[in-house]
């Protein structure tokens, strides 16, 4: 099938978007450089409200190796924590990202001018909603600085989310507001957490908002634009600033859709996308998919970042609640439902699973669940075998004769 | 004017080139090494075929290229993935519910077809070489034997050596370590081919009907009696399951380019 020319249209909005991130990393290195305020280093779905509650500023790692792998320095840099006992099988945001430490080096330099460094670190935060590594992750940083690392260990493979799994969260939870406030120097605001709260929920139901406008015909987003637009959601949680951001793209996605204007220049294959973004390939692949006339409209992993469990009258308990309703954490027969329910939300003709070689927690292909949806929906599924950071499993031929060969299959379905 | 259709296949270790004429019969056809000039040795099979054919670049209708090189082929005038050109180039000689085994070079597949021919599933193996033409060649390089009389050793084993690992670098270390522990050469090759098979089955379920294709599988006949018998039943193969790809692509040309009709 021979690629046709490709259109992508830019949002307008992605530069406030830019700008967000922007203002937040150099916020976080002026902190850093005064000593003025403590920096809180936070998972990507850990208790960001409560450190919020004490005046914490918060840095993901997750978010910066993403960068690492956006920029593709991830994969020269993974060895280095491979020569030091983390092996190349294990996450490789995690590995990426020691690698980088390891070997001074930092995206932000480049994208953020002023930034020398990652900003400094008062205390690690973490929840193993996602995943063991990032609690290993974690550990590394906290012998390093000599800082501690805390956090809470959720259940796992959860079917119905029950009053037992919130409550032992809950507990959790509490348990860490002493040793926290010990390091913030200051005690837990329960206004301040509240007010967190509300601001998260209203930032997880626009990111919601946003995500669902891909379900127009033809969708005026792109999976691979969320990678990008989803920063403020997940380093901008229980901030105004975030909110803000996420009005105005709103507003320019439901302009798209009023005015019939879509993300690529021609949408007939709507693709469905589960697994992490390859994020050395960002560019190619959405090329890719433009120049075959497919566009990946919806995402499981965009769609991890909405919380509507949180509630600011029940902070600690709905903070609980939200955190292990999250995708990751949950069963397969869950999973199942979930993605069966999406891809008939967003009107999909297909789906493709990534299987990324280093994080299983995000691949969920493993298990038969391709197979099963398959034969209860009759949409067709590819599977793609790549990673988030680590190009060295990757084959971009492979992927191209994989995608190729699938939106053929889908066009003669259709024929 | 003799009109005719063209499918060019190039694979990472060889290129095909199908002629077809009308009533989809294979007029003429050449296989080469890729080699590292993809569109010289494109260029060549096509000379060689369209003589075997008996006709010239001015008959050919429409040619349509596909496989690693695809894009390498100045001649062709559309490119199709190496799935649906197996796909098709397989349903043209078995047209029924099919699952196709193709065992390339570089790469294996498992295609899923119904019983009109349309695809309803496809996987390609990792980037590995396990179970590729590829391991193949490397195996038959450390026992020093030559690639093609690989098939014929095999068939004479009596006490096949089961070979445990996935990987082509352990599988060879293990192959030395046979042949230290004084095991049969041709016991060995068994046990090569058995391995071979046994990453292609479990890379998906198979259907009723099997179809194997590849120039793995052209090369080494007794690899298709010994998947018939892991999977107790008949494979079908077609006369050149080599050319399935270049077939394919032909007739993705023959679709997409109607015959001019004819002068009177
Ligand atoms: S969920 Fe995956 S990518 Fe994220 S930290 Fe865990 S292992 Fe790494």
């Amino acid at each position: 099938m021979a690629a046709e020319e490709v259109v992508l249209r830019r949002l307008k909005t992605s530069k406030d978007i830019g700008k967000f991130m922007s203002d937040y990393y150099h916020e976080l290195d002026a902190a850093s450089k005064s000593g003025k305020q403590k920096i809180a280093w936070c998972t990507s779905v850990g208790p960001a409200e409560i450190l919020r509650g004490m005046g914490f500023l918060i840095y993901f790692p997750e978010t910066h190796s993403a960068m690492l792998g956006s920029t593709r320095m991830a994969t020269e840099l993974i060895p280095k924590a491979n020569a030091i006992g983390y092996s190349p099988e294990i996450c490789s945001y995690l590995t990426a990202d020691i690698g980088a430490f390891l070997q001074g080096v930092t995206p932000l330099s480049k994208a953020f001018p002023g930034i020398e460094s990652i900003p400094g670190c008062d205390v690690l935060v973490y929840n193993t909603n996602q995943c063991r590594d990032v609690q290993d992750w974690f550990a590394w940083y906290s012998r390093k600085f000599g800082v501690p690392s805390v956090g809470i260990e959720t259940h796992r493979n959860v079917g119905t989310v029950t009053d037992t799994h919130v409550s032992s969260i809950v507990g959790q939870m509490e348990s860490l507001v002493e040793p926290l406030e010990k390091i913030a120097g200051r005690r837990l605001d329960m206004d301040e957490l509240k007010h967190a709260v509300a601001l998260s929920r209203q930032c997880s139901d626009l990111w919601e908002e946003v995500l669902a406008t891909a379900a127009a015909v033809p969708s005026p987003l792109t999976f691979f634009d969320g990678t990008t637009l989803m920063g403020p959601a997940v380093v901008g949680r229980g901030t105004q600033k975030a909110i803000d951001v996420y009005k105005l793209l709103l507003e320019e996605l439901n302009e798209r859709i009023a005015q019939g204007v879509g993300a690529i220049g021609e949408e007939k294959y709507r693709i469905y996308w589960d697994g992490m973004p390859v994020w050395g390939r960002l560019g190619p692949h959405s090329k890719l998919f433009a120049g075959l006339k497919a566009n990946v409209i919806a995402s499981t992993y965009c769609s991890s970042w909405i919380f509507s469990a949180l509630d600011p009258e029940k902070p600690m308990e709905s903070m609980a609640r939200a955190y292990t309703e999250l995708f990751i954490v949950r069963s397969d027969e869950y999973k199942e439902n979930y993605i069966k329910g999406k891809l008939e939300l967003f009107h999909c003709d297909g789906i493709i699973y990534h299987d990324a070689k280093t994080c299983p927690n995000n691949s969920n292909c493993r298990y038969g669940l391709p197979q099963r949806l398959q034969a209860q929906t009759n949409i067709p599924a590819l599977m793609i075998n790549g990673d988030l950071n680590d190009l060295r499993l990757l084959s971009d031929e492979q992927t191209k004769t994989n995608i190729e060969a699938f939106i053929e299959q889908l066009e003669e379905s259709k024929a | 004017m003799n009109p005719i259709y063209v499918g060019v296949d190039v694979g990472a270790s060889r290129t095909k080139v199908a002629v077809l004429d009308l009533s989809k019969r294979l007029i003429g056809y050449s296989i080469k090494k890729s080699g590292t000039d993809f569109s010289k040795t494109a260029a060549e099979c096509l000379k060689t075929s369209l003589e075997m054919a008996g006709c010239t670049e001015a008959d050919m209708v429409g040619t349509v290229s596909t496989g690693y090189g695809r894009m390498n082929v100045l001649f062709a005038r559309e490119t199709k993935s190496e799935i649906g050109c197996h796909a098709k180039g397989s349903y043209l000689y078995f047209p029924m519910a099919i699952t196709i085994i193709d065992i390339g070079g570089q790469d294996n597949k498992v295609i899923k077809l119904d019983e009109n021919g349309r695809r309803t599933g496809f996987k390609m193996n990792r980037k590995c070489a396990a179970g590729t033409g590829a391991f193949l060649e490397e195996m038959a390089f450390r026992l020093d034997i030559p690639l093609d009389e690989m098939s014929v050793l095999a068939s004479r084993s009596t006490n096949m050596v089961k070979l445990g690992s996935f990987c082509t670098v352990f599988s060879a270390t293990e192959v030395l370590e046979n042949i230290r522990n004084g095991k049969k050469v041709e016991d060995i090759v068994k046990g090569v081919f058995f391995s071979m098979i046994q990453r292609v089955l479990e890379m998906d379920s198979l259907t009723e009907n099997v179809v194997m294709t590849g120039g793995v599988v052209e090369n080494n006949p007794y690899m298709v009696s010994m998947a018939e018998e892991l999977i107790g039943r008949k494979i079908l193969v077609s006369e050149h399951p080599q050319l399935a790809g270049a077939i394919g692509a032909a007739l993705y040309a023959m679709d997409l380019f109607p015959a001019p009709s004819r002068e009177l």
